[in-house]
């Protein structure tokens, strides 16, 4: 997948009480929790978002809670890819679960800045910076995470298995 | 090879040889758990894939206790759909109403889990079983979906950071101010996909419920678990929980550990963590002067029995300040029995106490104590991020049930030693 958008640059330890506060958590919609990404952070930050746009953390993104519903209200947003310094444990899993392409990319994250223009190769894990001229190369996902991805994600990774059991 | 609690526990519960860390292997789990807020989306998640049944309908626990006893409609209505699942499925460990608790108190003390466990959770303190030795993490709903068809789940076997307490404790000071400093001293990301194992002897001398309240917040420091050894007391717990069969665990001698920390409590004070993160930790008397406008008891970290002797024990003859409200919400019904049977109850309405039911509530800004623009709170719960329990303009402090309750009587944040 090929994605094209500008970047929405965020801190460190954001966590998921900031991108969807727990009393949007009554319902599973991804429209409404997507209207609500990064509540927590700032009233109203959804407004500056484009679709296909992307978003930048420092380190450690999506720590706190195991709520799924924060990767599906940055889906809900727009945003199909975060890219960060590095991720907290379960949001990571979540993501990739959901369908959220998340690049970890160490201290390359310096040369990605608040509004700069993106070309991202999901598969090939390539990052063009076209406000800069620069790219960064992504480590590649474990063969069995990629196993998963390549399954289309963990729900028909898991229908595939039960079909194999019977 | 030598195996750390971590590595023991996962062998335990695969047919693959595990060798080393960052390793990928596949496990058996004991238990598949899920609440209110995260089970319908693993309900819509397991339905997509086509599961009919659950691999256990033994081995699922399914616990209401977020937004219990329902604040709104549209938490209504999320039960409901957990509800009518766990009927379907016939769920054996279905909690609502009169049998509910918070889910991390209320597991253990039915005896569900116990040492060499592998628990998931679709909650992220899922990590408190590791204070009886079980692999206990939590995970996202649609990983709990998986878990509940197939009865099994993927792990990526995490490389452990071992810390030892050692020293003696101080007055006042306990559990929760051990677990406040080593996330003060290694940081939020300290152990981003790490294991945390406790030893030493501070450790050892440690309860079970004090032991849980550590491995409750091993994810505020990015943990994936946080493992105790299962010693004497930790079988004894299990074995009055109900559970037989339990047998003691510690790690090899000769495992290997990414890192050694070696922490000294002798002459440490209670510690409080600060807005907005549970790691900026500071010394109670730092912060002497500041008011507060609330104070919260319960929650899966510090809603469990003793703590509610430890706050009683603080509060017994005398008055919460005017300008705070104090709320206290013991974490299961066999807690609130307990607490109402000793006689806290008394403690606690003569204090000027608003006793609740058993609930997260207030914890994640749910319902039963949120706080408006510009008010603080010193709260025994596990998250102070910016907004968690309210208002954006909001502040909540973390610290022990000692601390809650001292603070709450005098107005601001107090060291008990010195009331």
């Amino acid at each position: 997948m090929l994605v094209n958008g500008k970047t929405h640059k965020v801190g460190a330890h954001i966590d998921t009480d900031a991108i969807i506060p727990a009393r949007f958590l009554v319902t599973t919609d991804a429209k409404v929790l997507g209207a609500n990404c990064m509540e927590g952070l700032e009233p109203g930050w959804i407004k500056r978002v484009q679709p296909n746009d992307i978003m930048v953390a420092e380190e450690n993104f999506g720590c706190g809670s195991s709520r799924e519903h924060a990767p599906i209200a940055i889906l809900g947003a727009g945003i199909p890819v975060v890219v960060a310094k590095s991720f907290a444990r379960i949001f990571y899993r979540n993501g990739f679960n959901m369908g959220l392409v998340l690049l970890e990319v160490g201290d390359d994250i310096a040369k990605l800045r608040d509004g700069d223009s993106l070309e991202v190769d999901t598969e090939a894990g390539r990052i063009k910076n076209l406000t800069t001229g620069e790219t960064i190369i992504c480590a590649k996902v474990p063969p069995f995470m990629q196993e998963l991805l390549d399954a289309g994600g963990l729900v028909p990774y898991v229908k595939k298995r039960l079909a194999d059991k019977q | 090879m030598s195996h750390t609690l971590a590595e023991k526990i996962l062998q335990g519960r695969t047919d693959e040889e595990i060798t080393h860390a960052g390793q990928i292997v596949n496990c058996r789990v004991s238990l598949v758990l899920a609440n209110d807020i995260t089970a319908p989306l693993a309900i819509k998640s397991f339905e997509a894939m086509g599961a009919g049944k659950v691999f256990d309908k033994d081995k699922i626990a399914l616990v209401c206790d977020h937004f219990t006893p329902n604040k709104d409609i549209d938490s209504a209505e999320q039960v409901k759909v957990v509800r009518e699942f766990a009927r379907w499925q016939e769920i054996t460990h279905y909690y609502e109403g009169g049998n509910v608790g918070v889910e991390h108190a209320l597991l253990p003390e039915l005896g569900l889990v116990g040492p060499r466990d592998i628990v998931v959770g679709a909650d992220s303190h899922t990590c408190t079983y590791g204070g009886l030795g079980a692999f206990a993490t939590g995970m996202g709903s649609t990983d709990i979906a998986g878990a509940m068809a197939l009865g099994e789940t993927w792990f990526k076997v995490p490389p452990t950071i071992r810390v030892a307490f050692e020293g003696k404790l101080e007055p006042f000071v306990g559990a929760k101010d051990l677990i406040l400093h080593l996330i003060g001293r290694i940081g939020v990301s300290g152990a981003l996909y790490r294991a945390l194992e406790f030893c030493g002897s501070v450790i050892e001398g440690l309860s079970i419920e004090g032991r849980m309240t550590m491995a409750n917040m091993a994810i505020e420091a990015g943990g994936k678990v946080g493992l105790f050894p299962a010693d004497e007391k930790t079988l004894a717990y299990c074995k009055a929980a109900g559970r037989t069969g339990d047998k003691l665990l510690k790690a090899d001698p000769g495992a290997t550990y990414e890192q050694d920390l070696t922490l000294s409590v002798t002459g440490m004070g209670p510690q409080v963590a600060c807005p907005h993160l549970p790691e900026n930790v500071r010394g109670v008397d730092d912060l002497k002067g500041l008011k507060v406008d609330q104070a919260i008891i319960g929650s899966c970290t510090n809603g469990r029995i003793e703590d509610m002797r430890e706050a009683a024990a603080i509060l017994k003859g005398r008055k919460v300040n005017k300008n705070v409200r104090l709320i206290v919400l013991p974490a299961t019904p066999k807690i609130w029995r307990q607490a109402m049977d000793e006689g806290l109850f008394s403690v606690f309405l003569d204090a000027g106490a608003v006793v609740g039911p058993p609930t997260c509530g207030p914890c994640l800004g749910g319902h039963m104590g949120i706080l408006a623009g510009g008010e603080r709170c010193i709260s025994t719960t596990n998250r102070n991020f910016r907004g968690r329990m309210g208002s954006l303009e909001s502040e909540v402090y973390l610290a022990s049930p000692a601390v809650a309750a001292a603070s709450a009587i005098a107005g601001e944040i107090m060291n008990p030693a010195k009331l």
